[in-house]
């Protein structure tokens, strides 16, 4: 266990994670220009998109179905009890709730990404469609969760609009288009169809995820302030959700019949929280809800966590689960 | 005397609304701007910092300076508007100068 622990923090993507992290520490102006930022990710989510649509191409049906179901049920779910947990057990406001609900419902593609070049690293085989699960894993639970606000703020009929405008934001929002939309091109193109893109969209992308990291890294620690506002239950929620909602996407996954490297792929995808599209759909719809309190346990507590001990532990218990 | 400036007679007097807010109400804004009857506007990326914590900004998107020049009586309408809707959650602020533009009936 920590073997594989310090595998996964010996590799490029993790180090220059902490290098950033590092760098923000010591009050260096080193940031990515966001040009580059917003390139790179567009850069991400595409060429993810792309392969796991190529992989979608040459997988059976049957193979996907289930697991998609899973995601599907995770993603509905997991919101409901983050939402009861925070509300009642943390005493926090419908709003801020709501907004955590959506937020770890959701998931983070930079984390699963990461997860990827570990389980790579450690040759453990993935089913290549997983990205698939990825798209499936990110929308449900922002409107569960914007879903639940509505209903328990009673909104008044005139601001209805604002549902329906973070669902639009959401579901046209960069990370869905290109995710979803690269899915499609590389299924209508065809494992053989991407090959002349592939030293861009496959070769490249190793090298350029350890650079958005590094991006991360600084904008993580830039977090850390607002730490102390977040309070003790919202860093132990943080460090807990993760947890708890990783083994039971490994546990799904399992008894979906994926693989171990697959059951700990979906292990991540229910543990990450998202930090991309959930804040601003939440921005939109609930902005009684205090960004620094979602925006810091989802960025500066389960980020780092998943991306240092989260991911190896997923994959140990996803290695025992298969036997 | 002082060399008189030829400009000086043509300027129309008209007000200079200028908002800047989180990246995130861009879309918002300027469909409200046009609901209330601007016929053009500006939008330029700006960063600072103000009285607001974090926002989602730090991730992506930063804040947006939107400016629109227009009458003054739709001027006041823009602020009251911008404080009913958007001074309680969001980053926020919006002011007024008076201009002096040629052309004045092409802002009206």
């Amino acid at each position: 266990m920590l073997e594989v622990a310090g595998s996964n923090l010996a590799t490029p993507a993790i180090l220059a994670f902490l290098l950033g992290v590092a760098a923000s520490l010591l009050k260096s102006d080193l940031r990515l220009p966001e040009p580059i930022y917003q390139t790179i990710s567009i850069y991400l989510l595409f060429a993810i998109g792309l392969k796991g649509g190529a992989a979608l191409a040459d997988a059976d049906a049957g193979d996907v179905v289930i697991p998609a179901l899973v995601t599907l049920a995770l993603g509905l779910v997991i919101p409901l009890w983050v939402y009861a947990a925070t509300r009642f057990a943390g005493r926090m406001s419908i709003a801020d709730s709501a907004a955590l609900a959506a937020h770890y419902g959701s998931t983070s593609v930079v984390t699963f990404t990461a997860a990827l070049t570990f389980l790579q690293s450690v040759d453990e085989p993935v089913e290549g469609f997983l990205p698939t699960l990825v798209a499936i894993m990110e929308v449900p639970a922002i409107v569960v969760a914007l879903v639940i606000a509505r209903l328990q703020l009673a909104r008044t009929a005139g601001q209805s609009g604002d549902l329906m405008e973070a669902l639009h934001e959401v579901l046209v929002g960069r990370s869905i288009i290109l995710l979803a939309g690269g899915l499609l091109v590389g299924l209508l193109a065809g494992s053989d169809g991407i090959a002349p893109v592939e030293p861009f969209f496959v070769d490249a992308f190793q090298g350029i995820l350890t650079l958005f990291l590094l991006e991360m890294g600084i904008v993580t620690a830039r977090r850390f302030g607002d730490l102390r506002a977040a309070g003790p239950f919202l860093i132990g929620f943080g460090l807990l959700a993760p947890v708890l909602n990783g083994a039971v996407g490994v546990i799904a996954g399992d008894l979906a019949g994926l693989s171990a490297g697959g059951a700990a792929m979906l292990g991540v995808l229910a543990a990450s929280a998202s930090y991309i599209a959930a804040p601003a759909a939440v921005r939109i719809a609930l902005p009684e809800a205090n960004p620094s309190l979602y925006l810091t346990a989802s960025l500066a507590v389960t980020f780092p966590f998943n991306l240092t001990v989260g991911i190896p532990l997923y994959y140990e218990l996803a290695g025992r689960m298969a036997g | 005397m002082a060399a008189r400036n030829p400009y000086t007679d043509s300027t129309v007097h008209l007000s200079l609304v200028t908002i800047v807010a989180e990246a995130i109400l861009e879309r918002r804004l300027l469909r409200d701007l046009r609901a209330l009857g601007v016929s053009g506007f500006t939008v330029t990326p700006a960063h600072g910092e103000g009285s607001r914590g974090s926002r989602t900004g730090d991730i992506e998107g930063g804040n947006v300076r939107v400016e629109s020049i227009v009458h003054p009586d739709l001027a006041a309408t823009i602020l009251q508007h911008v404080e009913a809707h958007y001074f309680e959650h969001y980053a926020v602020i919006v002011w007024v100068s008076e201009v002096g533009v040629l052309r004045g009936d092409k802002y009206l």
